[in-house]
């Protein structure tokens, strides 16, 4: 299931029952937000991810919509990284990403749960490893 | 001792522009075009009044009569403010904030006041260059944020074309206060404190033009229009926007929160 596909569509501005009701106008036409404005085509939804400092890994921070892949880049950097969480930034288009099923969890991932043997535990770590 | 009126008179300049922006700016918080923008610029607000605060302590260094930031910036009254007059103007028309009208205003500044803090980075008063060294950093985001909205604006649909280029028409002739040099500038200058500003008017040219060529959008005709702000004669805005600013403070003074 694509990452995109887990939002939902932008919400369409339909007539409210309860303007009829009580005999309330509705909103004139420039109050509507047309269909085409922030829509998924204009501005796509992209993944951000941020390193917090050098020689660590980029890690995924979370998501934000911008038209194109460098205001994506402007967009993380004053979300995502205005409390100096970062020193580097990453952006992924969100339909890019292809993500394995829920309901194929188990399948996937229970396998492995009675493989002891696969991690790595005998091994001491000296003090100066950091980040491991 | 205090310093020479002139050179509290040329912080001030910077202090309450950089202060009248920021507060102009906040005005748009929770009503940005989109939740991401939103945040962008509530930033480049926040960066601004942080400078307005190191300019206004700097300020009341200088003059050493016993105020501090929050007396300058509260307690002063309209024409004792020396902000240029293009920053105190509203979001848009007065009754309809337009974003290519701030978006127009923050180009025009933080193409100033990127040369600007980097010419105070080496200024004879100590205090000011380090301002102005860690401004200038933040001056350059801003400008990076403003000129590339400028030309998705600028180069986008014929509206944003259009309401691009009337903003910029509308807030051009603003920019010639800060070129008309008097003896404030020509005294800071002499004595080290900082560039005059018509000395920037090249510089600042070429980011313009560059800008807005890529944007598609014309650079408006030079007028002999000449605001007054710096010299405390300020547009009708400046007071509404100092009564809203400052109500909270004067209405309990020396407040602590």
């Amino acid at each position: 299931m694509p990452a995109s596909s887990r939002h939902a569509p932008p919400p369409v501005w339909r007539p409210d029952l309860r303007w009829n009701r009580v005999e309330i106008a509705p909103p004139p036409d420039s109050l509507i937000v047309p269909e085409t404005m922030l829509t998924e085509a204009e501005f796509p939804l992209w993944e951000v991810f941020v390193r917090s400092k050098q020689g660590l890994d980029h890690k995924h921070c979370g998501s934000l919509h911008a038209a194109d892949a460098q205001m994506a880049l402007r967009m993380a950097r004053d979300v995502y990284t205005r409390r100096m969480e970062g020193v580097s930034i990453w952006v992924v288009p969100s339909a890019a990403i292809t993500a394995s099923l829920a309901e194929e969890q188990s399948t996937d991932f229970d396998p492995m749960a009675d493989k002891i043997y696969r991690h790595p535990t005998f091994y001491e770590l000296p003090d100066e490893v950091k980040n491991m | 001792m205090p310093a020479p009126a002139f050179h509290v008179e040329y912080v001030l300049r910077l202090a309450d522009s950089t202060l009248v922006l920021g507060q102009r700016l906040a005005e748009w918080c929770g009503h940005g075009p989109m939740l991401e923008e939103d945040i962008a610029l509530t930033n480049v607000a926040l960066d601004l009044v942080g400078q307005a605060r190191l300019l206004l302590s700097h300020a009341a260094l200088l003059e050493n009569k016993g105020r501090d930031e929050d007396a300058l910036a509260y307690f002063r009254d309209e024409p004792e403010f020396r902000n240029w007059t293009l920053l105190e103007l509203p979001n848009g028309d007065g009754s309809h904030n337009d974003y290519a009208v701030t978006i127009a205003r923050n180009l025009m500044f933080s193409a100033l006041a990127v040369p600007l803090w980097e010419a105070l980075a080496g200024s004879a008063d100590q205090g000011l260059a380090q301002i102005a060294a860690k401004s200038v950093k933040e001056s350059r985001a801003h400008l990076r944020h403003a000129s590339e909205w400028t030309v998705r604006l600028g180069d986008g649909t014929q509206v944003s074309h259009d309401r691009m280029q009337s903003a910029l028409d509308r807030l051009w002739p603003y920019a010639n206060e800060w070129w008309d040099d008097d003896p404030v500038d020509v005294a800071v200058a002499k004595a080290g404190i900082g560039p005059m500003l018509g000395t920037l008017k090249p510089v600042w040219d070429r980011t313009m033009d560059a800008i807005l060529a890529q944007a598609t959008l014309a650079r408006p005709a030079h007028t002999a229009f000449l605001s007054s702000g710096k010299l405390g004669r300020h547009s009708e805005h400046l007071g509404y926007l100092l009564a809203e600013m400052q109500s909270l403070a004067r209405s309990d003074p020396g407040a602590q929160w």
